[in-house]
């Protein structure tokens, strides 16, 4: 690096010799370059904030991936040699049902590094009642330590324990107002199974999102299963994985392993991800029209200024200056205004994120990493270079005889 | 009084054989302009170009200058053939043993008198060590300058800016130094005291002088005279006043 310096010092202090004295112009265009990528940055920092939140809200209240047993098929006889058949079939309705050797299947997927965490469910419908008020549930049943890993229900609790079992039930806030009911209330489930049971209303929680706050009822692994009639059995295997976007991905490659339906919350949310992508797309539409621009700027300023100086170009060439060295004289000049712009861009954009986290909406955290610092400074950088190639060689092939004459 | 000049056998600076320039090469308003001239310059000639305008004096100092390269011909520096030589080459012998002096000073702005002296080391060699910034300032108060080693051209007078060329012209200590027209735009006793610099550095630190010049005082008092005609030298003339046996 400090050869390389040296090597190009004569260059260099051409460069910012020039720079310096055509300084209208250079202040005009760093403020160009600053602007842009200020938006850039910004525009980046504030989509990537919006979605994590996004992400982090949908994803606060269900799994990455949900293992559910596969479909029942109609069993179709195998055809005798030489006979033709019509066949008409109808579906079959599924029934809720186990997932088969589910204590392997869970003990095999705890083996995975790849999974951070792993919690079989019973899940079935029900009805609660209390007087006259009937309300359509879910029921739940879970194994709390594992369950607490996929969905922290402790953050969400608003009034009494988390706890289940032994006759205890977690219900949601709007649950609990709808059938008047409070922390030690009794509320009677039925199944419709003649498996009918009272529990006792051990805490409420609020998901924040309606359909489960009204719906979830929470329930011990073995109480759940007992009243759905599903004795030992699960229906689900809720997994959470590391990197969220891999999910698809894992998702897939669980089920090969255990011949059970995988979906993934990207697969679930195929509407959200879909709008996700359609933002993302357009701000990088706009990254790249604003980025556009500014190399676009930097071009047109580096042509003038290589006209404005044909003479001294001339006087260079004729005291010793190559091509080459010419060449990157204008080179290094829009390296300069792609880093020093960059440099001024980044921190108004840090002063805009300032502002918008302290004195915004506050509905969100716009987070600035230091990856997407280093990729503005180096995307500008390689902008300015390549935005300077065009003039450059156009100071750089200038007959010197030519252009020591201009005036 | 003067004969014409036999180009001498050895010690050349610089030797031209039939070496032909043409513009404009292949259109309808092809135009030769040099038509094959043949010259030598000694190690420490002193020599004036002179010639009416449009004769191509220009033209054969970019030539020599290796700034203009010729259609045909060659052109020896040093005893170096140029013709076959690329643009690093060409620029790389320029550099050492070429200086230029130009009509109009031709200073860069941007950086002071003492930086616009050392330029032609720094292309070369990069950042200049202790020795060429002394050598730089030697010549700038051979010159009369060294109170204005940090000014910009700007705030130098014509003259001024003239000598801060010479100055830069001569830092590489070049075998050779050409200049068009020098004293073309100074008063004559700028212009005269400019020609008493060039005669110091010829004798002082003996390279060659090639000088373009319009000014019939000033051809007078070199001591040879080419004289240059429609792209021919028609005379080439040691001057009376030193001797014929200089």
């Amino acid at each position: 690096m400090t050869s390389l310096l040296r090597r190009l010092w004569v260059e260099w202090t051409i460069a910012l010799n020039f720079l310096r004295e055509g300084r209208a112009q250079t202040v005009m265009i760093l403020i160009g370059v600053a602007v842009g990528v200020a938006v850039i940055v910004f525009v980046t920092a504030l989509i990537q904030g919006l979605q994590t939140n996004i992400i982090e809200r949908t994803l606060g209240t269900q799994a990455h991936i949900r293992l559910l047993p596969p479909d029942e098929l109609n069993q179709v006889l195998p055809l005798a040699a030489g006979t033709v058949q019509l066949l008409q079939e109808d579906k079959r309705a599924q029934r809720l049902r186990s997932i088969n050797n589910w204590q392997q299947v869970t003990a095999a997927l705890d083996q995975l590094p790849i999974l951070d965490a792993v919690s079989p469910v019973v899940s079935g419908p029900a009805f609660a009642r209390r007087g006259a008020a009937l309300e359509s549930v879910a029921l739940v049943g879970i194994d709390v330590e594992r369950y607490q890993q996929i969905i922290p229900l402790r953050t969400y609790i608003l009034e009494g324990q988390l706890r289940v079992g032994a006759g205890d039930a977690l219900i949601g806030k709007l649950l609990a107002d709808n059938l008047g009911l409070r922390v030690g209330d009794k509320l009677r489930l039925e199944t419709g199974q003649q498996n009918n049971t009272v529990v006792n209303v051990a805490g409420i929680f609020e998901l924040g999102v309606r359909e489960l706050d009204t719906r979830h009822v929470y329930l011990d692994l073995k109480q759940a299963q007992s009243l759905l009639n599903l004795p030992g059995g699960i229906t689900v295997i809720d997994l959470t994985v590391e990197d969220i976007f891999t999910a698809e991905t894992i998702a897939l490659q669980i089920a090969r392993l255990t011949s059970l339906k995988a979906e993934s919350w990207m697969a679930t949310n195929a509407q959200l991800m879909s709008a996700l992508t359609a933002q993302s797309m357009s701000t990088n539409m706009i990254i790249v029209f604003v980025a556009l621009s500014v190399a676009f700027g930097i071009a047109s300023v580096l042509s003038v200024s290589v006209v404005q100086r044909t003479r001294e170009i001339g006087i260079l060439r004729a005291t010793g200056a190559t091509r080459q060295q010419i060449l990157r004289v204008f080179l290094i000049q829009g390296a300069v205004f792609g880093l020093l712009g960059s440099v001024i861009g980044i921190a108004v954009s840090y002063a805009l994120v300032w502002v918008f986290n302290t004195f915004g909406p506050r509905l969100f955290y716009i987070p600035v990493p230091t990856s997407l610092i280093m990729m503005a400074l180096l995307l500008a950088t390689l902008t300015g270079l390549v935005a300077a190639a065009v003039p450059s060689r156009r100071a750089a092939s200038l007959n010197p005889v030519e252009a020591i004459r201009y005036v | 009084m003067s004969e014409r000049f036999m180009a001498r056998p050895a010690n050349e600076v610089l030797q031209l054989a039939s070496l032909r320039k043409s513009y404009n090469i292949g259109l309808p308003n092809e135009t030769e302009v040099l038509h094959g001239l043949d010259l030598s310059i000694g190690r420490s000639d002193f020599a004036a170009l002179i010639g009416p305008s449009g004769s191509g004096k220009s033209t054969l100092l970019n030539v020599i200058g290796l700034l203009d390269q010729p259609t045909s011909g060659e052109l020896y520096l040093l005893g170096q053939a140029t013709s076959t030589m690329d643009d690093a080459r060409r620029t790389a012998l320029r550099g050492s043993s070429i200086g230029f002096v130009f009509q109009f000073h031709h200073l860069i702005p941007a950086f002071s008198a003492i930086e616009n002296v050392l330029m032609p080391l720094m292309l070369a060699q990069g950042k200049p060590d202790k020795t060429a910034t002394e050598h730089a300032r030697a010549l700038l108060a051979a010159v009369g300058l060294e109170k204005y080693a940090h000014t910009p051209p700007t705030q130098l007078s014509g003259g001024q800016q003239q000598r801060v060329a010479i100055a830069r012209a001569l830092i590489t200590k070049p075998a050779l130094l050409l200049a068009d027209e020098p004293t073309g735009n100074l008063d004559t006793r700028t212009a005269a005291e400019i020609f008493e610099l060039f005669r110091r550095f010829n004798r002082e630190f003996g390279c060659a002088v090639l000088l373009v010049t319009h000014d019939p005082r000033l051809s007078v008092a070199c001591d040879r005279t080419i004289n240059l005609v429609d792209g021919l030298i028609v005379s080439d003339t040691l001057n009376a006043t030193l001797g014929l046996s200089a």
